[in-house]
């Protein structure tokens, strides 16, 4: 693909329609959050400073609440409040509020306690003692904790695209999950940028004398209300049903790019990830979605897939990539790992994944009852020869797989095993894989193709639709270029699918992607 | 007026300020001497209600202190603290401005009046502008008591007004202050633990130990008619050069000789002993006139001579 030679500034320009309008979300999303964090946390500082027993149990909640992660955070707030901007910016501020509580608590807590008593004894009264004296005095202090909260913000604001509230966090995701270093610089570059800038600026305001902090003090509010005005910019929204897709799917062709070309589909689209995107569609958040084939969310939330009968989505046979180097050092490796090829059918896997993903089973005992029913199951010989390291990126599926391969190896040779577990991403894995972190890993041929080589666009498009054809190439290519080795597919396609909801489908008539395309063209 | 009848104040289990009861007169400048912790801030900070006492009562001209709001009780009431407490983020004038300004004074009448006061506080207009960290420990003094006199107060409270202040601006800024017009009918209550402060200063002075008046009564009084051991002894190490300050020249005036060697250098028979001994330092002879006119030329030697003649019986 031409992508590949392209600069990080032809990118830019080609995309910045997009990049200006996630910048501008993203100050949108930091200073929305950032206006009702200060107002929420302000009074409740200026409450604990009047109120000292109250501060330690205050400034420890604030603080429990920001040791929460984020992403874990953002998970918390989609049952609450759905998906977007909202619990976006109630996550936001849960991470705001911390700085501002305890700056404005010391900030007025350390006003001298001479200039407290003056005012106190020249008649003024404590409303006036407040706002003329100790939120004067403590401003530099407090705005110390704005800026803290503001550059914690335009960090964690990068998560936001997480749950469809938008963001320099869609470049950013997307791209490592495409394996676009432009696309994760144009996203990342941006978001640094933000936050050195708004950081500076807040650094100025803070060292201000007093004379001109007075002056620019007014500034501040009503900035922060026209930078939150940002995110309220009107969006094009097309018609009746929303799309969430995830960053990786809008950014490949066999995604939201061929839904476009070869479909012709235009649908309001938010980014959303994978992580929360089948329960939103379970909760009408979402009409249509871009998942997985095997997902075992897609029994658990009674979705149902739209028939690509355009063929754009390519098969995704799963299968072990191995270092050649490693099969050296492992003579008995490559067998056992074959040991499972052509064993696991796409229902199969999908009920696999429904036992992890909704019946909360371990994927070690979901493994383990597998290779069990299939008669593969030995026991651990605990052996004490070399260790065979085993990645998996981070979704159910490839933890059964790496569960399965751990006891297939345990039980039939003499080697250890160590799991490295929840690599990111493809490009993660893959970087993982390339630089010898790890031994193996299961990708699927469509990945192989269309992320890791990316052939030209014409020749993909020819091979992709074919299972034996795709392998072969990327079997060949992986070899040549990699030193890495596909082994004998697992059996089951993971492919791209977009669902919607049994009833809904059934309610609108909706089976097919074109069907699709002919009811959004229909009820604009 | 300021009456102050049986007020007790304890913080936990200890009396800061037990049963304590005194009366100030109009224009009378009377001052809580003791050492730290003895309850005299206590004490002051009880007249304008920064402190709440458990129990007795304080009048003010007549009317109960807890009759009023506290806000308008204090703009009423100058107040002046050890360090001077100015607001930082305000101007000198804005400082100056604050009680002015809660009592709705309009803005031409403020600016007459920080002219009149800064001028007679001999506080160049040019520090108007400026922030309280731009001026020296003495000039934040002076302006912490421009701000409390701004709106010509009866009755005015100090914390230790000269604590903060090295000994030279101290005593210098004191002389300042003792001559100021502005505070000479005011009725004054004026916390320190400097016994020469307050012997200078005092019309009265009110003695405390822990939290309970020991005595209550003129410098003279102190000095020379102790009313018990502690009193005696508080006073012990600075007994002379106390006594030179409580003597005033008309005090010895009958054992001056008179001559009429005529000197350029005039002062008035009200001035005490110790300021006349002061200014014998750097000139050979001194003249002293009473208020009938009648003036007496001495040296430093004759003034000696006739202090040790009044002190064998000294007139309390």
């Amino acid at each position: 693909m031409s992508e590949n030679q392209q600069s990080l500034w032809q990118f830019m320009i080609e995309q910045s329609d997009k990049l200006l309008n996630q910048t501008l979300q993203h100050l949108g999303l930091t200073f929305i959050s950032l206006f009702f964090a200060v107002l929420i946390g302000l009074p409740l500082g200026i409450l604990i400073a009047r109120k000292q027993k109250l501060s330690g149990s205050v400034l420890a909640f604030a603080g429990i609440l920001q040791t929460i992660p984020s992403i874990a955070l953002l998970g918390f707030m989609i049952p609450l409040l759905g998906i977007g901007a909202k619990p976006a910016i109630v996550a936001l501020l849960i991470y705001a509020l911390l700085p501002i509580i305890r700056n404005t608590y010391t900030g007025i807590v350390g006003v001298d306690p001479s200039v407290r008593e003056a005012a106190k004894a020249m008649g003024m009264s404590a409303k006036q003692i407040l706002f003329k004296v100790e939120l004067p005095l403590a401003m530099p202090v407090i705005l110390a904790g704005i800026r803290t909260a503001t550059v914690i913000n335009v960090g964690v604001a990068t998560l936001a695209s997480y749950i469809a509230a938008g963001g320099l966090g869609e470049f950013i995701f997307g791209g490592i999950s495409l394996n676009n270093t432009n696309m994760i610089l144009a996203g990342a570059i941006p978001a640094a940028i933000l936050a050195i800038v708004l950081d500076g600026l807040l650094a100025l305001i803070q060292n201000l004398n007093f004379k001109k902090l007075r002056k620019i003090l007014i500034v501040v509010p009503v900035a922060i209300l026209i930078l939150s005005g940002l995110y309220l910019l009107p969006k094009a929204y097309g018609n009746s049903l929303t799309a969430g897709f995830t960053p990786e799917f809008m950014g490949r062709q066999d995604g939201d790019l061929g839904l476009k070309s070869v479909y012709g589909l235009k649908i309001n689209t938010i980014v959303i990830s994978d992580a929360v995107m089948y329960k939103a569609a379970f909760e009408k958040e979402l009409d249509v979605i871009s998942g997985y084939s095997t997902d075992g969310r897609l029994k658990a939330f009674d979705l149902t897939i739209l028939k690509d009968d355009k063929l754009i989505f390519p098969p995704y046979y799963a299968a072990p990539i191995v270092r050649e180097s490693s099969l050296k050092k492992f003579p008995e490796l490559e067998s056992v790992l074959n040991l499972l090829a052509g064993k696991i059918t796409d229902a199969v896997m999908t009920d696999l994944n429904y036992k992890t993903d909704q019946l909360h089973q371990s994927p070690e005992k979901v493994a383990k009852d597998f290779l069990v029913s299939q008669n593969l199951f030995k026991v651990s010989k605990n052996s004490k020869g070399g260790i065979v390291r085993i990645g998996s990126k981070i979704f159910g599926e490839q933890y059964i797989l790496a569960e399965m391969y751990k006891m297939l190896i345990q039980g039939n040779t003499n080697y250890q095993v160590a799991t490295k577990t929840g690599l990111g991403g493809t490009k993660i894995c893959f970087d993982a894989l390339v630089n010898d972190q790890i031994d193996f890993y299961p990708e699927y041929t469509g990945t192989g193709l269309l992320v890791l080589l990316q052939p030209n666009a014409e020749f993909a498009k020819k091979i992709a639709h074919d299972k034996n054809q795709t392998y072969q190439y990327v079997k060949d290519e992986f070899k040549k270029k990699y030193q890495i080795k596909w082994l004998t597919p697992i059996g089951f396609n993971n492919s791209y699918a977009l669902m919607m909801r049994r009833k809904q489908s059934k309610d609108l008539g909706v089976y097919t992607i074109t069907d699709l395309k002919q009811y959004l063209d229909n009820n604009k | 007026m300021i009456s102050v009848k049986q007020i007790s104040k304890s913080f936990g289990s200890t009396f800061a300020v037990n049963q304590v009861s005194f009366e100030v007169l109009e224009g009378e400048s009377l001052i809580l001497l003791g050492t730290s912790g003895c309850g005299k801030t206590t004490t002051l900070k009880m007249i304008n209600r920064l402190i709440v006492p458990d129990s007795g009562e304080i009048t003010i001209h007549g009317k109960k202190i807890y009759e009023e709001k506290p806000e308008i009780l204090r703009r009423n009431i100058g107040y002046v603290l050890q360090n001077n407490g100015l607001f930082p983020h305000y101007t000198v004038a804005e400082n100056i401005a604050i009680v002015p300004k809660l009592l709705n004074w309009d803005n031409k009448k403020i600016t007459s009046r920080i002219n009149e006061i800064i001028e007679k506080l001999h506080l160049p207009e040019s520090y108007l502008a400026m922030f309280p960290s731009e001026l020296s420990g003495g000039q934040q003094q002076r302006v912490g008591l421009a701000r409390a006199l701004v709106t010509d107060p009866s009755i005015l409270l100090m914390d230790e007004p000269f604590g903060a202040l090295d000994n030279v601006t101290r005593s210098s800024i004191r002389k300042e202050f003792k001559a100021l017009e502005e505070l000479k009918r005011k009725t004054m209550v004026m916390v320190t633990h400097d016994i020469h402060e307050a012997f200078e200063l005092a019309d009265r002075i009110c003695l405390m130990d822990k939290g309970e008046i020991i005595q209550i009564g003129t410098p003279k009084e102190l000095l020379y008619q102790p009313v018990n051991k502690f009193s005696e002894d508080f006073l012990a190490s600075e007994k002379l050069s106390l006594a030179f300050k409580v003597a005033s020249l008309n005090d010895i005036w009958d054992f001056l000789p008179a001559s009429d060697h005529e000197t350029p250098n005039i002062i008035s028979s009200t001035e005490n002993v110790w300021d006349a001994m002061e200014k014998l330092q750097t000139q050979s002879r001194l003249g002293i006139k009473n208020e009938s006119g009648d003036q007496k030329n001495i040296d430093f030697d004759q003034l000696t001579a006739a202090f040790s003649q009044y002190q064998k019986n000294p007139v309390s």
